[in-house]
C-alpha cells in the first residue's frame, strides 16, 4: 500500500438525507483506516448539501470531497461516474467503498470499469491481511455450497473497490466536535453526462415492515409450498411484531418482495431473533442472517444443513407446528 | 433497431424445477443437464423481443462461456432471437466481472447495437456488476434495476429504475444504451414448437480471442484484478438444540424459546 493509506467512501444522499447503508460503509472504512493507520475521506455529491458534509465529519470522516450543483440533486449515473472517476485519478485513494443500495450497485461497477480496477460485490466482511509480506484488503463472500466462505483479494491496481451490503458494518457514533475538512470540488456538466438524466425520484414508505433493523424476522423457504402455508408465517410474524423475509423461491412466488430477500443477493441482517421456516440452509441464504443473536429453524428434513446453523431446531411439518404455536401465542 | 441481449448459463439446482416446457416440444429436455439460463436473462430477452416487435430490427443473443453454453443460446433462438453468438476461448476462462465485461464489450463494439439488454444479476454470482461495466467499456449510458421501459421515439426512452421499497427513479436515456432488467418488467412468453423448429435454421457462430482481437492482458484470469485467495469452512458456533416431544409439547417449547429470545 502507499504511505498514505487513504480510504474513500462514497456517501449516498437522497433528498438531503444520508443513507444508512452509506454510514455503515463509512464505519467499515473507519475500521480499515484504524488497522492501516490511514485516513478516511468521503465523497458527497448533491445539491445544496454542505450541511451533510459536516454531518459526515461528525460520523468520523477526516475529509469530505463535496461536489455540489443543481444538476446533481438526484443520482445522475454518467455525471456521478465521471466525477468520482476523475477524483480517483487525481487523488489516487487506496481503497474505495460504496454502500450496496440499488444506486450504489449501479454506480460502483461503472466507476471500477472506468478506472479499470477490481470491484467485489456484497462482501460479508472486509479485512486487512498480510499476504506474502504485503498488507492486502481481503473480502469474504459466501460460497455457494456447504457453508464455505470464499476470500477474494485484489491485484496491485488501486483503488481496491468493494460494495458493502446493508447490515454488514455498524453505523459509527456521531461526535459533533469531530474536526475535519470539507474540500469543495467544482463541477461543470459535459455533453456525455447528459446522455442520461434522472428526471424524477419517488421514494416510498415500505409497504411491509423492512427486514433491516427489525428485532424479529420470520423467513419463508422453499418448503413453504402454498399460500395457506405462507399465511401461517404471516400470522406468526404479525403475532410477534416481526418482519417477514424469505429465500429466492419465496421471492419468486411473490410472497416476499426483492427488498425482503434474505441472503447474499438480498439483505444481510442481525435481528435478536431469526425464525427460518421451510428452508434447508443453502449458504447464499444463511449468510444473510449469520449474525442474528438467536436462530430458530423449522424444516421437515432432519438432514437439512440448517440444523447445524441454528440454536434451536424443529424437525417437523410446519402445518403441524405453526397452528399449535399460533393457538398458544393467543392464550399466552 | 439493433438489439443485443447478453445472457448467461448458470448452474443452480434450485431453479431446475422452474423450467417448464411445452410437452409437445420434448426435444429440449433440461432436467438431466446441470445448467440453466439465468432466470432474469429470460426477462431481458423478452424485453428485447418486444422492442424488436415495436420498431422492427434484428435481435442477437450473446454469451461468454464454455462450448456447452450453446444450450442457452439455442433456447434463446427458440424463444425468438434472430442470431446467436458464443464467445468461447480458453483464454477467456477465469474471468472476473471486469474481464467478462471487457470481452463482451469487444464483441459488442463490432455490432454497434442501439440497445443492449441484460438480466440485472445472475442467480449464481449475483454481483450485478457486468452490465454497467459493459456499458462503460462501450462508452454508452446504462440503467440497472429496470422495471419498465417506454420509448419516447426511436432514439430516446424512459426507464423506471427500482430503488427499493417501491421507490424509483425515472430516467431519460438517449440511445445507444444498456438496460439491466428486473423480474417485474414483463411476463416471459412460452417457447412454441414452431420456435424450436425455426431455431435450427438461424445463424449461430462461435468467436474466440483471435476473432475479437482481444488484448490478452485484459481477458480471462490475466485480465481479472480480483482473485480468489482461499476458501474456508464457515465457523458456526450455535447451540444446535433439537426439540423433541409431541407436537403440542414442541409448540410449547418453541413458544417459550421465542419469548426468551425476544426479551433477553
Amino acid at each position: 500500500m502507499s504511505n498514505n493509506n487513504n480510504i474513500w467512501v462514497w456517501i449516498e444522499q437522497r433528498n438531503g438525507k444520508l443513507m444508512d447503508v452509506s454510514l455503515q460503509t463509512l464505519g467499515k472504512g473507519i475500521e480499515l483506516a484504524e488497522n492501516l493507520a490511514g485516513k478516511v475521506a468521503a465523497v458527497l455529491i448533491g445539491d445544496n448539501v454542505e450541511n451533510l458534509a459536516k454531518e459526515i465529519i461528525g460520523y468520523g470522516a477526516d475529509n469530505v470531497y463535496l461536489v455540489s450543483d443543481t444538476s446533481l440533486k438526484l443520482y445522475q449515473s454518467r455525471a456521478y461516474t465521471r466525477i468520482i472517476s476523475e477524483l480517483i485519478a487525481l487523488h489516487k485513494p487506496d481503497i474505495m467503498l460504496m454502500g450496496a443500495s440499488n444506486i450504489g450497485v449501479d454506480l460502483a461497477p461503472a466507476v471500477a470499469a472506468r478506472v479499470k480496477t477490481g470491484l467485489t460485490a456484497h462482501c460479508s466482511d472486509l479485512q486487512i491481511e498480510t499476504i506474502d509480506g504485503k498488507q492486502q484488503l481481503v473480502a469474504t463472500i459466501p460460497g455457494f455450497s456447504g457453508g464455505m466462505i470464499v476470500k477474494i483479494a485484489w491485484n496491485d491496481i488501486k483503488p481496491w473497490m468493494a460494495t458493502v451490503s446493508s447490515g454488514v458494518a455498524e453505523k459509527p457514533g456521531f461526535d459533533e466536535n469531530k474536526q475535519g475538512s470539507v474540500i469543495k470540488v467544482d463541477y461543470e456538466a459535459m455533453d456525455e453526462d447528459l446522455q442520461i438524466q434522472t428526471v424524477e425520484m419517488i421514494e416510498k414508505e415500505p409497504a411491509s415492515m423492512p427486514v433491516e433493523g427489525a428485532a424479529v424476522v420470520v423467513s419463508a423457504g422453499k418448503g413453504v409450498k402454498s399460500k395457506e402455508e405462507f399465511k401461517l408465517i404471516q400470522d406468526l410474524a404479525e403475532a410477534l411484531g416481526a418482519a417477514v423475509g424469505g429465500t429466492r423461491p419465496a421471492r419468486d412466488a411473490e410472497w416476499v418482495t426483492n427488498d425482503n430477500l434474505i441472503g447474499s443477493s438480498g439483505k444481510t441482517i442481525s435481528p435478536k431473533l431469526f425464525i427460518s421456516i421451510g428452508a434447508s440452509g443453502a449458504a447464499h441464504y444463511t449468510t444473510g442472517f449469520m449474525k442474528a443473536k438467536y436462530i430458530i429453524a423449522l424444516d421437515k428434513d432432519p438432514s437439512a444443513p440448517i440444523f447445524d446453523m441454528c440454536d434451536l431446531g424443529i424437525q417437523a411439518d410446519l402445518n403441524e407446528i405453526l397452528p399449535r404455536l399460533l393457538e398458544q401465542l393467543k392464550t399466552s | 433497431m439493433k438489439i443485443v441481449v447478453c445472457i448467461k448459463q448458470i448452474s443452480d439446482p434450485e431453479y431446475f424445477s422452474q423450467i417448464t416446457l411445452d410437452p409437445v416440444t420434448g426435444s429440449i429436455q433440461r432436467d438431466k443437464i446441470p445448467a440453466i439460463l439465468n432466470p432474469l436473462d429470460e426477462n431481458a430477452l423478452e424485453e428485447g423481443l418486444r422492442i424488436k416487435e415495436q420498431f422492427s430490427g434484428e435481435l442477437t443473443v450473446v454469451t461468454m462461456g464454455p462450448p456447452g453454453a450453446r444450450e442457452v443460446l439455442d433456447w434463446a433462438l427458440a424463444m425468438g432471437a434472430d442470431e446467436a453468438v458464443l464467445l468461447s476461448d480458453r483464454a477467456f476462462a477465469g474471468a472476473d466481472t471486469l474481464a467478462t465485461a471487457y470481452t463482451l464489450a469487444e464483441y459488442l463494439k463490432t455490432v454497434e447495437p442501439d440497445v443492449v439488454l441484460c438480466g440485472n444479476q445472475t442467480e449464481d454470482g449475483a454481483t450485478a456488476q457486468v452490465a454497467p461495466q459493459i456499458a462503460e467499456f462501450l462508452n454508452i449510458p446504462h440503467v440497472t434495476s429496470v422495471g419498465k421501459v417506454e420509448f419516447l421515439d426511436e432514439n430516446t426512452l424512459t426507464a423506471i429504475q427500482d430503488i427499493e421499497y417501491g421507490g424509483y427513479l425515472k430516467v431519460k436515456v438517449k440511445l445507444p444504451a444498456l438496460l439491466a432488467v428486473i423480474k417485474g418488467i414483463n411476463e416471459v412468453r412460452d417457447i412454441t414448437a414452431e420456435g424450436i423448429m425455426n431455431a435450427s435454421d438461424k445463424e449461430f457462430k462461435t468467436l474466440g480471442a483471435a476473432d475479437l482481437e482481444t488484448d490478452p492482458a485484459r481477458v480471462g484470469n490475466n485480465g481479472s484484478p480480483t482473485k480468489v485467495v482461499g476458501t474456508y469452512k464457515q465457523e458456526i458456533d450455535r447451540q444446535k438444540e433439537i426439540l423433541t416431544g409431541t407436537q403440542e409439547e414442541i409448540a410449547a417449547k418453541f413458544l417459550q424459546k421465542i419469548l426468551d429470545a425476544n426479551i433477553s
